[in-house]
């Protein structure tokens, strides 16, 4: 019953998609305000439509209805429920569907959004998100319906596959899809002001927290599934330079670019033309990141199993809407009022460089990533392209652009002072240095390239701070007056400052994986493997069972320098229902950096194989990200953002603020 | 950058005309291009590897001390543990087959009988040494490489793999 009203509301969904996306724009084109206001209407509905849907499809996950091919494929009856109910998008056509459904939550905010937009902007931003609602609901609808019946129905279900029930599974994709499918919003603003021709700092202003938020939860989503990649796969690798990782890094890179560019087009406004491309292309990479990860085009450690039909179908999707919305930009764009140049040295100057290497490192990215498949094509090689490539391309094309980043950051609008804005990141500048000889003289061993990446990371940090620590102490003296200054400067201030130093923070992380060691043992029970600072002893490997796998938690003292720790368990599980095993690190968090374990397979002796990693500082590479993720987070509050809602009934909300 | 470098030795005060702004920009525009064209030229001459199942490796003559990924299904009875994490197995697409040696763990998925990608040296024709096992997510997901090399030899067809699953895609 759930399944054939969740199958019914779906297909309903598509139908109200298609209202959506013809009558706003019909009603904008004769002028007709009451068709035109049907978009909101058709927004929520829609999203109400897909939500009872994703409910009915987690009702048939939660009792376990193997009447459905989706549920028999990805359920086990044993499974615990938390494991059950995050199935439903541990597979290709349940994610499809919290796909969609975020897809029309988006629609529905912008629609409910209490935030002025110029009628002909929402109408059209509207229109675009729900044509994208219908490409994807077809999608879903003809190639990957979740709610198809099995008929007879099976006893027992085939479990989710192991190693996606774990907690990150539960939390990852839901994050990565909001800042995958937020950018659709930023999308369909820059169809939208293509369709009406006019542009403006009202609609960068519109547009800014949408895509704030696109970028916070994509930065978070893909920290989350980093960090779940390193504890779960059992390698302690945190990022392989995978087709499908490049998908995710591709949107983030193009949206951290726009969220830059906004910002000049909303106080300067200027580089319309640019942010709208680039808002179009960080969409269009989002739309090729599905494509890759969902058509197997491409061979990556973490694709889904994968149907060419799909691909096919993916493609057409990608084709009519970048191929469309370049074609739209390319007749509208020349129509659109270009904003002034500006001088070669100014905060505007400097966020353009900030685009420029940004763009150009992910279009190196999108070369390495699409470069094989383009390869065999034309010639029928096969090759991969690897971390050595990325390295080589991606990586010295960010350091001079996280150089420059403290000494942009004090830049002023207009017309800046460089040798001021030099001499006021020179502190900064000294410190990390000063950090990079330290370690250089008492850090024996390394690669030389680590010391200058914790410097890096160090003059990041500094700088990010100094600006905001400026405007805060300036000639003020006391605490009072520091506290009440560091309450009035703009929640953007203190965004952009925490977002620069997460950056910094996540590059000291990396920097220290070069000290990262291993070592591989083969270990009975009472003997010893040391790695680094770490050594570990096995205490006693046990069977034990959980409710859908059997296990063997070997058990480790560990000690660090000596000093006695917790100890530690790493299991070796085998899943029954797939009778697949999977490896259960066992990790030790020391300060930042952790102790990693994982296991081999026993010989015949009974020895058990045991890889031991050192990783100091490694928690600082998510925690940088954590910390990006808050400062996106802190702007998307920024007053400026709530003043633009004139039409909220002032209150008590409304308190005053201490001028800026 | 050349904005930023161009400054210092102007002439305080005197603005640059609209023309001379623009062509900063493009200059600027024009080397941070080019640094990337010719670090992806430089990456993409020395740093991709190539695929090949174990009768291409043949087939092309590749000489001893090339880097290159191996694919193909695992020789049932042929793993091989020896002391130290040390592994021999041989890879084979049902014509041919290459001896792999590797030392370190093999991914859970790791089975006789079962597609596999390694990545290594080829040490002596029909002897490679692996220095990394790829992972698999799923237990019934077959590298599309793999699937074309075997298919290539003739010994694959979509539906061998577990019933039920997926077939690995066959597009071409």
């Amino acid at each position: 019953m759930f399944v054939e009203i969740g199958h019914f509301a779906l297909a309903l969904a598509l139908g109200v998609a298609v209202v959506q996306t013809i009558v706003p724009l019909w009603g904008v084109a004769r002028n007709d305000p009451a068709l035109a206001s049907v978009g909101p209407a058709a927004a929520i509905a829609c999203f109400l439509l897909v939500a009872l849907s994703f409910g009915c499809l987690m009702m048939s996950y939660a009792t376990s209805d193997f009447s459905v091919e989706n549920v028999v494929a990805n359920s086990h009856s044993t499974q615990p429920l938390i494991y059950k109910l995050t199935a439903v998008w541990g597979n290709h056509e349940g994610s499809m569907l919290l796909w969609v459904l975020i897809l029309v939550l988006f629609g529905a905010l912008v629609a409910l959004s209490r935030r002025s937009l110029p009628a002909k902007l929402r109408a059209g931003t509207l229109a675009a998100q729900g044509s994208v609602s219908v490409a994807f609901l077809a999608f879903t609808l003809l190639t990957s319906n979740p709610f198809r019946r099995l008929i007879p129905a099976p006893g027992e279900g085939q479990d989710l596959n192991p190693i996606l029930q774990d907690l990150g599974l539960a939390i990852h994709p839901p994050l990565l899809y909001v800042g995958y499918v937020g950018f659709s919003i930023t999308y369909a603003f820059a169809v939208a002001a293509l369709i009406e021709g006019k542009i403006d700092a009202v609609w960068a202003r519109a547009v800014r927290p949408w895509t704030l938020l696109a970028w916070t939860f994509l930065t978070l989503g893909i920290a989350m599934g980093s960090y779940w990649a390193y504890y779960e796969l059992g390698w302690g690798g945190w990022w392989f330079w995978d087709p499908v990782e490049n998908a995710s890094l591709m949107p983030w890179l193009a949206g951290t670019a726009l969220i830059h560019s906004t910002v000049v087009m909303e106080k300067r406004d200027a580089l319309k033309v640019w942010t709208i491309l680039l808002a179009i292309l960080t969409f269009s990479l989002s739309l090729l990141g599905t494509f890759i990860v969902r058509s197997g085009v491409l061979t990556s450690v973490h694709s889904f199993a994968s149907d060419p039909q799909r691909g096919l179908f993916i493609l057409g999707i990608l084709i009519a809407f970048i191929g469309g919305s370049l074609a739209l930009f390319a007749w509208r764009a020349p129509l659109l009022k270009q904003g002034g140049l500006f001088a070669p040295v100014s905060r505007e100057s400097a966020l353009v460089i900030n685009n420029l290497f940004l763009a150009t490192a992910c279009a190196t990215v999108f070369i390495g990533t699409l470069y094989p498949l383009v390869l065999e094509m034309v010639t029928g090689d096969k090759i991969s392209v690897g971390p050595p490539f990325f390295n080589a391309t991606f990586v010295p094309l960010l350091v001079p652009l996280l150089l420059l980043l403290p000494i942009g950051q004090t830049l002023a609008w207009k017309r800046g002072d460089l040798l001021g804005a030099a001499q006021r990141a020179q502190i900064a500048f000294g410190v990390g240095v000063i950090t990079t000889l330290a370690i250089f003289a008492f850090v024996r061993g390394g690669p030389v390239l680590a010391p200058l990446g914790i410097g890096l990371g160090v003059f990041l940090v500094i700088g990010s701070f100094w600006e905001v620590g400026e405007r805060i102490v300036g000639r003020a003296s006391g605490a009072s007056a520091i506290l009440s200054r560091a309450k009035g400067l703009p929640r953007s201030a203190w965004g952009s400052a925490l977002g620069h130093a997460g950056v910094g923070i996540s590059v000291i992380g990396i920097a220290a994986t070069a000290w990262g060691t291993e070592a591989i043992g083969m270990l009975k029970v009472g003997e010893s493997l040391t790695s680094g600072r770490y050594t570990v002893t096995l205490e006693a490997v046990t069977p034990r069972t959980g409710p859908n796998y059997r296990e063997d938690a070997a058990r480790f003292r560990i000690t660090a320098n000596g000093r006695e720790l917790e100890p530690v368990e790493a299991m070796k599980r085998i899943y029954t229902a797939r009778a697949m095993p999977t490896t259960e690190a066992g990790i030790r968090t020391v300060g930042l950096g952790q102790a990693y374990i994982s296991l081999g397979e026993p010989d015949a002796s009974g020895a058990i194989a045991v890889k031991l990693h050192d990783k100091p500082l490694i928690l600082l590479i998510w925690t940088g990200a954590l910390v990006m993720a808050a400062g996106g987070g802190l702007s998307i509050t920024d007053r400026r953002f709530r003043l633009a809602a004139p039409r909220r009934v002032p209150g008590p909300a409304a308190l005053p603020q201490p001028a800026e | 950058m050349t904005v930023q470098a161009g400054i210092p030795a102007m002439p305080p005060r005197k603005r640059l005309t609209r023309k001379q702004r623009r062509l900063v920009v493009i200059a600027s525009v024009g080397a941070v291009l080019g640094l990337a064209a010719g670090l992806v030229a430089y990456a993409l001459r020395d740093s991709i590897v190539f695929f090949y199942g174990p009768t291409e490796i043949v087939e092309k003559g590749l000489t001893p001390g090339t880097r290159l990924r191996l694919g193909g299904l695992v020789e049932t009875g042929s793993v091989e543990r020896g002391a130290n994490q040390r592994v021999s197995f041989a890879v084979t697409d049902g014509r041919t087959r290459t001896m792999v040696s590797y030392t370190g763990l093999l991914p859970d998925l790791f089975r006789e009988g079962q597609g596999v990608v390694t990545e290594g040296v080829l040490e002596a024709p029909g002897h490679f040494r692996a220095d990394s096992v790829l992972a698999k997510h799923d237990e019934t997901y077959m590298p599309r490489e793999v699937a074309d090399a075997l298919k290539k030899q003739g010994h694959w067809q979509p539906g061998e793999t577990k019933a039920g699953a997926p077939a690995a895609p066959a597009t071409k």
